[in-house]
């Protein structure tokens, strides 16, 4: 498959779980919101991001259940669990550190 | 508990794997829907969208994969490795049945021989502290564990600070009066504190208390569980009641418990306490008695030992008429019990340890021959992206299938030697060995399998891996590569080969001499003719033949009414049957001959007169016996050449005279004959210097009974016992046996014949396991050479010419095989020397045999392969490649 912007590794599940704090979705659904709210910058490929559902399911971070979308047509729902929003703050909090500190290694060093 | 629930949900998963794969598809099937629909939305046509997002997708069975990777359990693919072996072995039944089978023995041997070993070495004597208990005994040049002699004991356990106790023991045989005849059983005369030494209560009654082994105490006696169960029926209220033995009534005090064994005496029925009222027991010089002790704490055995030798020296000061050149041995009571066969166990064990090691190389070298063979799958599966991981783990999982099924088999093999080696074992031996009736598959044994097993399943997983490591895989896609391993591994498993069919002719010459041996020995001129005679032994109870004259008469009315039986041509008494042991010695002096003190150790046999015709034995010169030579005459004794060629060499012996050690008046007695040799010892055992004394002059209340019969000595045996009833009812008559059985079943006999059979069990494993590895060898050569085969063929070699070519190959290793055999085997043979009977180290009757029993076994295993080679189709061979 073409690559279009490769995802930063180990930020797949942390983006899954912030979309999900908004309503529940179905896979599709997920991915288009990723699309969607990244300007079409950011591409879930499918096969990433059905073995993340599945081991966030795992840790039982975001639970699943079957629903029928407004088009009539059966789907496999996510919720977001009281635990995947702990884990999405810790994980919120570690990603800002880091980005501060590549933003840090960035700046021009000024002079000392 | 994170990690909890995630197991909790694999394991949900695992038993819903149909619903969890439905639920996937069908949500990825949703997805790929509302795809194509967004692409159709954007204006594309239905076709075009439908492809854009199957595309997009990508691989969806590979995307199920990785789903389930994520859920699944690492051991689901360990089961999928171990279903893929399951077919790989049974895709090749024959490689897969050749290495079970050939780790089967291997662990089959080591495992009942290792048996073995933890019954009589590892396992602990039954006894409370069992490593503080010595075997205390005296010693001498001859006899390195001799006697004590009861005035010895008593001087012993008073001076020395070393035993916090110390007992002794002698066997006895009671007769005990039943309502079909009397029996004699066997006993032992204890000292009161044996029970306590050992550290054993009776389960009924009480122990023998202190003085209980004075004389003049009154006679009390300790049964056997096992006599209790047979001979009183189990009744509690046995203790206090009294019995009957050997004409005296002793009170039972009390019943040793079930599981009470005592290896020395194992068939010891009755216990009685030692009184020194016996002629034996009052003299310092006669030695009757072996001790026990348990040693004080703090002391160890060699200390305890050079106490006991320094109260020995003591005690020769004092008294240099007995005890000259008596010392002392002190060695823990578990050697003294299984000193003996420690050794053999050992060599035993190290024989199933290489027996094992060469199953394994074998097992390796089939398991390289098909990784071999399989290069290409391999190398495959590895351009196809299965890692080295995965692919390794693939080896291990089929390596630890092998080892699994092997060491199953092995277990099963190992149950059914144990059964057979146990039968090999004399019961008479068995009875001396009560710590092999635990033999079995006792945890201990489980352990040592299961580390084989382990050790087994690391070495076939490591062969292939690291051959694989050495060769690139990606060789293995070229069309007929052939790497530099597949040389390596040829020059190697040859000379694994050469030395595996060495072992195995080692191991054969060896059973060859071994049963070489066994005929000489049971074939031997043994100075007598065995043929035809009937032997019995007779006890007679103490009280009621007291004096030497009613053992006389007793004497001579048996054999009277023995002679007298139909087909009986004549009828014998001797204290000792023939070939029997060096045992039962005198100690002589000569009368008008310097004496220092020296042993003049000779065997001593009380005879009746007619012994040495009964037995044919020739006279040298002199007379034999006559019926004059009796109780009123002086003291005569006929002696064998061997005597006379040590102690008179040069000298007419007739006529010359000897004694005990101080020429005491009584015990002169002068030679009037000389007999040829014959065999007094065990078969394997050296000629001794023998006197035979008058039975008339000398009786016992103990003898053996020979009758020379015209037709089958077997036959009359049943006859026997009422014929020496119906003299005295109340004599114990037992081992009613032909000399033959008896030169059969001696213990030289059993040794030899357990050795051959044991080394010829290994021999023939061995000779397997050297077989197959020829086999695997060449086929493996003829396998990777079929393309020049068929090349040679093509070009108009014969078929001939290629038996020729794969015989020559397996020739030179068997070759090889035989001379490195050949020569080991007369090097080993020099060491079991000891073993060997009538036969040299270099007979070369047997190892031609051997030679040619390799050969040909040999020979065969190379026709398969070489017949495959010869029967190949150069066109074929030719197009496959």
């Amino acid at each position: 498959m073409a690559k279009k912007s490769d995802l930063l590794p180990g930020t797949l599940d942390m983006l899954i779980l912030k979309t999900l704090t908004r309503a529940p979705l179905h896979g599709y659904g997920i991915a288009l919101s990723i699309k969607r709210c990244s300007d079409d910058v950011l591409t879930v490929e499918e096969g990433s991001l059905y073995p993340a559902l599945q081991r966030l399911l795992l840790q039982g971070w975001v639970k699943a259940e079957w629903k029928i979308t407004e088009t009539n047509r059966r789907a496999r729902f996510y919720t977001l669990t009281a635990a995947g929003r702990r884990q999405l703050g810790l994980e919120l909090s570690q990603f800002d550190q880091m980005i501060a500190a590549i933003g840090r290694v960035l700046q021009d060093v000024p002079e000392v | 508990m994170n990690q909890l629930h995630s197991f909790l949900g694999k394991l949900s998963i695992l038993f819903g794997r149909r619903r969890f794969h439905l639920e996937l598809d069908e949500e990825m099937a949703f997805h790929q829907e509302q795809a194509e629909k967004a692409f159709q939305a954007e204006g594309m046509t239905p076709k075009a969208a439908r492809l854009r997002a199957m595309r997009q997708f990508g691989n969806a069975t590979r995307l199920r994969e990785r789903s389930h990777e994520v859920v699944g359990f690492s051991f689901e693919t360990v089961a999928q490795d171990l279903r893929f072996a399951l077919r790989q072995l049974r895709k090749n039944p024959g490689f897969a049945a050749t290495a079970i089978v050939i780790l089967a023995l291997g662990i089959g041997a080591s495992v009942a021989i290792f048996a073995f070993v933890d019954a009589a070495l590892i396992k602990p004597l039954p006894y409370p502290n069992p490593a503080r208990l010595v075997e205390v005994t005296e010693s001498l040049a001859l006899f390195p564990r001799g006697n004590l002699s009861y005035p010895d004991y008593v001087d012993w356990k008073r001076m020395n600070t070393v035993f916090s106790s110390m007992d002794v023991y002698t066997a006895h045989r009671f007769e005990f009066y039943t309502p079909s005849g009397t029996e004699s059983v066997h006993g032992l005369q204890v000292s009161a504190g044996f029970f306590g030494t050992l550290g054993i209560q009776p389960m009924l009654g009480r122990d023998f208390l202190p003085g209980e082994d004075a004389v003049g105490a009154s006679p009390v006696v300790l049964l056997r569980y096992g006599a209790w169960q047979k001979r009183f029926g189990g009744r509690p209220d046995v203790v206090g009641q009294s019995v009957n033995l050997s004409g005296v009534q002793y009170t039972i005090v009390g019943v040793l418990p079930k599981d009470f064994e005592f290896a020395p005496r194992e068939i010891a029925e009755f216990f009685e306490p030692l009184r020194p009222t016996s002629e034996c027991q009052k003299r310092r010089s006669c030695h009757d008695l072996i001790g026990v002790g348990r040693l004080k704490d703090g002391v160890t055995v060699s200390g305890a030992l050079a106490q006991m030798k320094s109260v020995a020296l003591q005690l020769e000061n004092q008294y240099p008429d007995s005890n000259r050149g008596q010392g002392a041995s002190v060695m823990p009571l578990s050697s003294a019990i299984v000193g003996d066969i420690r050794p053999i166990l050992l060599v035993l064990l190290t024989g199933a340890g290489l027996l094992m090691l060469i199953a394994c190389v074998n097992v390796s070298s089939l398991l390289l021959v098909r990784a071999e063979s399989r290069r290409r799958e391999i190398a495959v599966r590895g351009a196809l992206g299965a890692s080295r991981a995965r692919l390794s783990r693939q080896f291990v999982t089929e390596a630890l299938t092998v080892v699994a099924s092997g060491s199953a088999m092995g277990l099963g093999l190992a149950y059914l030697g144990m059964k057979g080696l146990s039968r090999l074992i004399s019961k008479d031996w068995m009875a001396g060995m009560p710590f092999l009736h635990g033999l079995g598959l006792n945890p201990r044994v489980l352990i040592f399998a299961a580390c084989l097993a382990v050790l087994a399943g690391i070495l076939f997983s490591l062969t292939p891996i690291l051959h694989f490591r050495f060769s690139d895989m990606r060789d293995g896609l070229t069309e007929g590569a052939r790497g530099s391993a597949g040389r390596l591994w040829r020059r190697m498993g040859a000379n694994l080969v050469v030395i595996e069919l060495a072992t195995a002719v080692v191991l054969l010459a060896g059973a060859g001499l071994l049963g070489k041996s066994l005929y000489k020995l049971l074939h031997e001129d043994l100075g007598f003719r065995p043929d035809h005679l009937a032997t019995l032994n007779i006890g007679l109870p103490s009280a009621a033949f007291s004096t030497d004259q009613q053992q006389v008469a007793f004497e001579h009315a048996v054999l009277e009414r023995a002679g007298s039986l139909p087909g009986v041509q004549s009828a014998a008494a001797t204290s000792l049957l023939p070939v029997s042991c060096n045992c039962n010695t005198d100690w002589v002096r000569f009368v008008g001959k310097p004496y220092n003190g020296i042993h003049n150790e000779v065997n001593e046999r009380e005879v009746s007169t007619g012994l040495f015709q009964t037995l044919q034995v020739k006279l040298k010169s002199g007379r034999f016996f006559t019926d004059a030579d009796n109780a009123g005459k002086p003291k005569v004794i006929l002696i064998n050449q061997a005597f006379a060629q040590k102690y008179f060499p040069g000298e007419d012996p007739i006529g010359r005279k000897l004694g005990d050690t101080q020429l005491s008046p009584a015990s002169i007695r002068e030679v009037v004959g000389v007999v040829e040799n014959f065999k007094d010892a065990g078969l394997d055992q050296e000629q001794w210097p023998a006197e035979y004394e008058p039975f008339d002059q000398s009786p016992d209340g103990y003898f053996s009974v020979v009758l020379r019969t015209s037709q089958d000595a077997g036959s009359i045996l049943p006859a026997l016992a009422p014929m020496i009833h119906s003299v005295s009812p109340n004599v114990s008559v037992d081992w009613e046996r032909t000399m033959q059985q008896n030169i059969d079943d001696s213990e030289a006999a059993y040794i030899h014949r357990s050795a051959a059979w044991l080394i010829g069990g290994f021999a023939a494993l061995a000779l397997l396991l050297g077989v197959v590895g020829l086999y695997g060898v060449i086929a493996y050569s003829v396998g990777q050479r079929t393309r020049e085969i068929g090349v040679r063929m093509a070009l108009g070699a014969q078929r001939n010419s290629v038996y020729r070519l794969i015989f020559g190959e397996a020739g030179k290793l068997i070759a090889m095989g035989i001379a490195v055999g050949l020569a080991g085997s007369v090097a080993s043979a020099m060491l079991m020397r000891k073993l060997l009977f009538g036969v040299q180290a270099w007979d070369a009757s047997t190892l031609a045999a051997v030679a040619g029993v390799l050969a040909a076994s040999a020979l065969l295993a190379s026709y398969f392969p070489a017949h495959r080679a010869a029967s190949v189709n150069p066109t074929e061979a030719l197009r496959s490649e």
